[in-house]
Formats: C-alpha cells, structure tokens, sequence
C-alpha cells in the first residue's frame, strides 16, 4: 500500500500550480488595481502619485460617462440574455425532433459562435447594416421601406443585434445537448394520455431545461458583462456614449486618457458589479455543478 | 381525414422546413462573407447587393498585400497552441488530483476556480498593461500565451475533472496495486482512457485562445498581433474593402469552424463547466 499512498500525497501536489498561478492571477493585478485607485496616477504627469483617498471613485461615478456606460452594460446583458435564452430554448425544441438534414441544420445553427468577435462586428456593420450596399438596405428596399442607418440611429440596438447573433448558438448548443437526455418514453406516455404539445413543453421540456437554462445564463452574464471587441471595433462607444459600457469605458480612460487612477477606481466598481452578478449566478447554479 | 400516421408526418415536414429556414437565416452572415470574398472590390459595393457574379480568387492571392497576413496567423497559431500546451500540462495533473483523491476542500477549489472568470478583464486591464509594459512583454507573443493560459486554466481543469471522473476509480488502482508509478499510472493508464475528453479540451482551449479579442487588442501591436487584432485593423474607414475583409475573415474563421464542428458534442461540456453533457 506504500505506493499507493506516495501517491495520494504527490497528487496533493498536483493541484498547486493551478491553484497558485490562479491566486497570482486574483491577487497581484487585483491588489495593483485597489492601490492604484487610490493614488492620483496619470502616465501624462508621472511623478504625481499622492494618495487621494476616494477622489477617483468620486470622479469616475459622477463622470458623465458613467450612468449611460451603466445602463448601456446592463441593458446590453439583459436584452441579450432574454433574446438568446427565448429564442434558444424554441430553436433547440424545433430541431430536437427528427427531420431531413438534421445534422447540418444543427451545424448552421451554433456555427456563428465560432466566429472571433472583431469579424463578426465588421461583417455585420459592413456587409450587412451599411445603410447604402448591405443586404439589410437591400430587404428593406424590397419591401418598400425607408431603409434604416443602424449604426447611427440605432446605435445600441445594432450592438445588441450582433452580439445576440454570436451567442444564440451558444445558448443552442447547450440546451440541444439538454434536450437529447430528456426521457422520450416518458413524453411519449403523457401524448398518449392526451398531453397537447403545449403542455408537453410546459410541464416536460421546460423542467428539463431549467438546470441548462440557468448555466446558459450563468456563462453568458460573465462573458456580456465584459464585451468590448464589438463595440471597439464598430462604434467606438459613441455616437456620444450611447454605445459606450462599462467595460469600454474603464478602456478609454485607461488606454486614450491615461488615468490610470481613474481607470483603476472603474476597474474596481466592474469587479464589484460582476461579483454582485456572480454571487446570486453561483446561488443558482453553483450547487448544481458539483452536486453530483 | 389524414390518419394519425399522415398527420405525423406533415408535422415533421412542416417543422423541418420552418427549421431548415431558421438555420439558413442564422448563417446567412457567414455566407454570405464567404461570397464576399470571392467579390472584387467593386461587386462587393454593389447596390443592390449581387448574388451572382463572376468570381475571382484575387483576394485570395493578394491576400499578403495590404498586410502581411501570414504574420498575424502565425502569431495566433503560436500563441494559441503555446497556451494550449502549457495549459494541459497544468491543468491536466490538477484534474486529476482532484477526480481522484477527492477531499474536503476539493469542491470548494473547484468553485473557487470557477470563480475566478467572474473577474472582468477590465478589472486588472491597467495592472497588467503596466506590469508588461515595464518587464517588456507589451506586444509579444509569450505575454499573450501567459494570460490565455491563466484565463483559460478553470474551464480546462473543470473539462478535464469531468471527463476523469468517468473513469472507474478501480482501474487506477489496479495499476497502483501492480506498483505502478504515479507517472506511469497517468501516462499509460490515465491518460489513453480520456483520449477523446482530453482531445476535446485541447480544442476548446484552442478556439478560446483564437478568438480572444479583449486582451490581443489591448496588449499587442503589430509584432505580436494574432489575427483578431489584424481584423479589427480594417475597422478605420480608409482601411474598408469589403471583399478583402472578406477574405482575410474567411481564412481566420475557417479552421475554428472547422474544430467547432467537428467537436461540438464535447464542447458542451467544457463550455457548461460540466453541468450540461
């Protein structure tokens, strides 16, 4: 048993780097960040960095960016959430049951997940949104309508619009994964008792679907909170700040302005939201991950 | 009056094309930059939009000109099999510590770890944008690998847990019993059982570090820019033309695609970190 238990204890070992780099990653940056939101920091004016105490969270929450980068994050999160989990969880129903070409439609369906962030943005604000040559134009034209200059009438829509097409199929590719363990026997016996597909859905499929409808909200929240390639490379956060989150915000004031106090104070108030967010997520689905 | 069996099958016919549509309209924008593509420029702006035309490979062979493509794809082939590898070779063991000498506080790691993708980038952006700018690792390839692992490390350790958790625990200690050596028992026991969930995990780590837009955008410049970078370089208005975005899209997307589709069953699990199989 001596191997054995030699074992036991290097495997104890095992886990340490993970964890230590881990750690490292939390603490040395996060600690950096705290420091540096209090201290007065501008790379324009080194030399400067007393401490300010709370000066800069001071400034960066009543900065006139700060209430639309705000709303814009949680507006952006929110609608994209309910636009990918609704039409996830009909799309993934739709396609769970067997017809011709099943296996490509599925393939159609979560290829956009795959396309990095920056082409995504710029197919869409070129190729299909340009208010003159893009196919969007050329719909709209056909049936008649004044065609529309997303970009800059509806600037945070299009955001929204483009980030939902890059994580629906996340969405539908878990909960059809879902769907594929859910019992057909038992659907089968409620249909013959005279279950109308209505109910079936309510009280079997959606039940069923609770546990990968919460993860799918779980991992979206995270990654959404923090979109910045889409809105850099299409509209800068503006027109104004309409388009501006939280995210892109801390990144024009860390990268363009050169506060790195100011931006370490925004910094800060992004972790606070996303442990705010994580903290009721991780209620939800936490147990569940390891309670098996 | 259509026999149950009749209506059935209409049902499915009617549902399968409503189906077919939705698919068709979700890929569309990828189509439809795969047409592009094979547009000259001046096809490419055309109102209304051409579905037809004459094609050329010309953005294809000039591909290097406005920018030396090859550079960028380099870059994000090496950055992200560079952080792929370091980190199987550290999360893999972590993985298998945790699946297999279970204690107290391994749940509790597990979640912690979780936990830390909760961090928003932006969160350390300016820490470390400071701390490679002052060691020199501003715009290189070994910064970008360093903080792909680190944002990458909970997904694989929790993909790779998962996957060895389904393996009888008897097996491993059979080869124990037999005196195996802990690098024995991982190597020729361990590991060619989860040869295809290991598999999985290399591919999601790869497509994670492909796509990656936050850090490769704010860190690297033109030495160690990966492709999403180049892409993003076509953002400024006098850098627009539409069939060469096209075509360099078409090529950095493709290979990703191809892993996606080819993997898409085992990715669910990585990315559900396990809950969804």
């Amino acid at each position: 048993m001596g191997i054995a238990k030699q074992n036991a204890r290097m495997s104890r070992y095992m886990v340490s780097p993970s964890v230590l780099l881990l750690l490292l990653w939390m603490i040395v940056p996060l600690s950096m960040t705290i420091y540096f939101s209090l201290i007065r920091y501008n790379l324009l004016y080194p030399g400067e960095n007393e401490f300010i105490g709370l000066e800069n969270f001071e400034y960066f929450l009543t900065d006139e960016g700060f209430g639309p980068g705000m709303s814009n994050t949680l507006l952006l999160v929110g609608s994209v959430l309910l636009i990918t989990v609704v039409l996830g969880v009909l799309i993934s129903v739709l396609v769970n049951q067997a017809f011709w070409g099943q296996g490509i439609v599925r393939v159609l369906l979560i290829s956009p997940f795959f396309i990095m962030p920056t082409v995504n943005a710029l197919v869409w604000k070129n190729l299909l949104l340009d208010p003159v040559a893009g196919v969007f134009t050329a719909v709209w034209t056909f049936f008649g309508a004044q065609p529309i200059d997303w970009f800059t009438d509806y600037p945070l829509f299009s955001i929204i619009m483009i980030v939902s097409w890059q994580w629906l199929p996340f969405a539908i590719l878990l909960l059809m994964t879902a769907l594929q363990s859910l019992d057909q026997e038992q659907q089968e016996a409620a249909r013959l008792d005279g279950a109308g597909p209505i109910a079936l859905f309510r009280y079997l499929t959606l039940p069923h679907l609770a546990r990968p409808i919460a993860v799918v909200v779980m991992i979206e929240t995270i990654f959404l909170l923090s979109i910045f390639a889409e809105i850099f490379t299409t509209t800068g956060g503006g027109p104004g700040y309409e388009t501006t989150n939280l995210a892109y915000l801390i990144y024009s004031q860390a990268l363009l302005q050169f506060d790195v106090g100011l931006a370490s104070a925004g910094g800060l108030i992004a972790v606070i939201l996303a442990n705010v967010a994580a903290f009721f997520l991780v209620r939800l689905v936490g147990k569940s991950l390891t309670d098996k | 009056m259509l026999s149950l069996k009749q209506r059935r099958r209409a049902q499915t016919v009617v549902l399968g094309t409503i189906a077919w549509l939705v698919a068709l309209i979700i890929f569309f924008p990828i189509f439809w930059m795969i047409l592009t593509s094979f547009k000259t420029e001046i096809d490419a702006f055309a109102t209304p939009p051409q579905l037809f035309f004459t094609p050329t490979l010309e953005n294809y062979t000039s591909i290097n000109e406005r920018s030396d493509y090859f550079h960028f794809a380099w870059n994000s082939v090496v950055v992200s099999f560079g952080s792929t590898i370091i980190g199987m070779l550290i999360a893999v063991p972590a993985a298998y510590s945790m699946a297999f000498f279970e204690t107290k506080r391994t749940k509790s790691t597990l979640l912690w770890m979780l936990s830390t993708k909760m961090l928003p980038p932006v969160g350390v952006l300016v820490p470390i944008y400071l701390l490679f700018k002052d060691t020199g690792m501003l715009d290189t390839k070994l910064g970008l690998v360093i903080i792909y692992t680190l944002i990458n490390l909970p997904i694989m350790v929790w993909m790779a847990y998962t996957y060895f958790k389904e393996i009888p625990k008897d097996i491993l200690e059979a080869a124990r019993m037999d005196g195996a050596t802990l690098f024995q028992e991982i190597w020729k026991v361990l590991l060619p059982m989860s040869k295809g969930g290991l598999a999985s995990t290399v591919l999601l780590s790869l497509i994670l570090c492909w796509n990656e837009a936050f850090w490769s955008l704010n860190l690297t410049a033109s030495q160690a820019a990966p492709l999403t970078a180049l892409i993003a370089s076509y953002s400024s208005p006098e850098g627009l033309f539409w069939a060469k975005l096209s075509a360099v899209s078409t090529l950095a997307c493709a290979p990703i695609l191809v892993f996606g589709w080819i993997s898409q069953k085992q990715l669910v699990r990585g990315l559900s970190f396990g809950a969804v199989k």
